[in-house]
């Protein structure tokens, strides 16, 4: 596999109601950018390896709409949506997003700023995610925490039945 | 929330930003508390407080040296919340993974496309 740069996103919190994550990848951001904004290369990547994207819809201008939806290993749906509010082709994209399912529905969305920054070939991309409270921001972080065990568990599963 | 009774108070006590601010100082290295007063620029019976509710959950460890008093942070009080976000933080790097996949192929098309 030609895949260079297999290396940990890092989320930090910058405030009580922020979630910032980053990542470096081996990539021209002309290319990130068309990664995260086709819906067909979208589907490829959003699954988190824990899924499969059935819908990914973009339409990418100011007040268009995005929807995902993913069906999970477990077999459950989950959605997300949102609308885009700032594009700048190769360099950033601020748009809200929705948590399907989620009580409150769009009152508790985020704000989400993503931007790209390229030097030598190689593109940082940041996420910006800007929750409207504290308790919103601590729910979606307890999220990723679940899938994660989720993960944890596959992997333990895995490793009980190689020992059989 | 789902978050286990046992650690919800280190997860509270650190939700306080001038305690958080403590913890940043902290995670320099051993400090006196008039250090803290100094870097933080608030009175010291309010940081003494930020201290005691920092102590309570185990985030910080006091010792005696002479007449002062050091305090210094305890990175295992800590861990629990240290884990919360490296579970997020994991979701997101095996999106990212899949994503250098995609990207790489896209370089190849390029590359194609121009003839390399």
């Amino acid at each position: 596999m030609p895949v260079a740069t297999s290396q940990s996103a890092r989320v930090t919190l910058p405030t009580d109601e922020q979630i910032l994550i980053t990542r470096e990848f081996d990539a021209p951001k002309h290319l990130v950018f068309k990664a995260i904004t086709t819906p067909e290369l979208v589907k490829r990547w959003w699954n988190a390896k824990r899924g499969e994207v059935t819908i990914a819809e973009i339409d990418l201008r100011v007040g268009g709409k995005w929807r995902s939806v993913m069906i999970a290993d477990g077999g459950f749906e989950v959605g997300f949506h949102g609308e885009y509010r700032e594009i700048v082709p190769n360099e950033r994209i601020v748009s809200t997003e929705v948590f399907e399912g989620a009580p409150g529905g769009d009152e508790n969305g985020t704000v989400n700023t993503v931007t790209l920054t390229e030097q030598d070939g190689r593109t940082t991309l940041t996420t910006l995610v800007q929750a409207p409270s504290k308790e919103i921001r601590d729910a979606i972080i307890e999220s990723g925490m679940e899938a994660g065990l989720q993960d944890a568990l596959d992997l333990l599963e895995q490793l009980a039945s190689s020992l059989r | 929330m789902a978050r286990a009774a046992t650690t919800a108070d280190a997860f509270n006590a650190v939700a306080e930003p001038r305690r958080r601010q403590i913890l940043d100082v902290l995670a320099g290295g051993e400090r006196p508390v008039n250090d803290l007063v100094a870097q933080l620029g608030i009175a010291q019976p309010q940081v003494s407080k930020h201290l005691r509710v920092l102590r309570e959950v185990g985030a910080v460890a006091v010792r005696e040296d002479g007449r002062r008093r050091l305090y210094r942070l305890n990175g295992k009080a800590l861990k629990p919340i240290h884990d919360w976000v490296k579970d997020y933080e994991r979701t997101w790097s095996q999106r990212f993974d899949e994503l250098d996949v995609v990207l790489e192929e896209l370089k190849k098309e390029e590359g194609d496309a121009s003839g390399n």
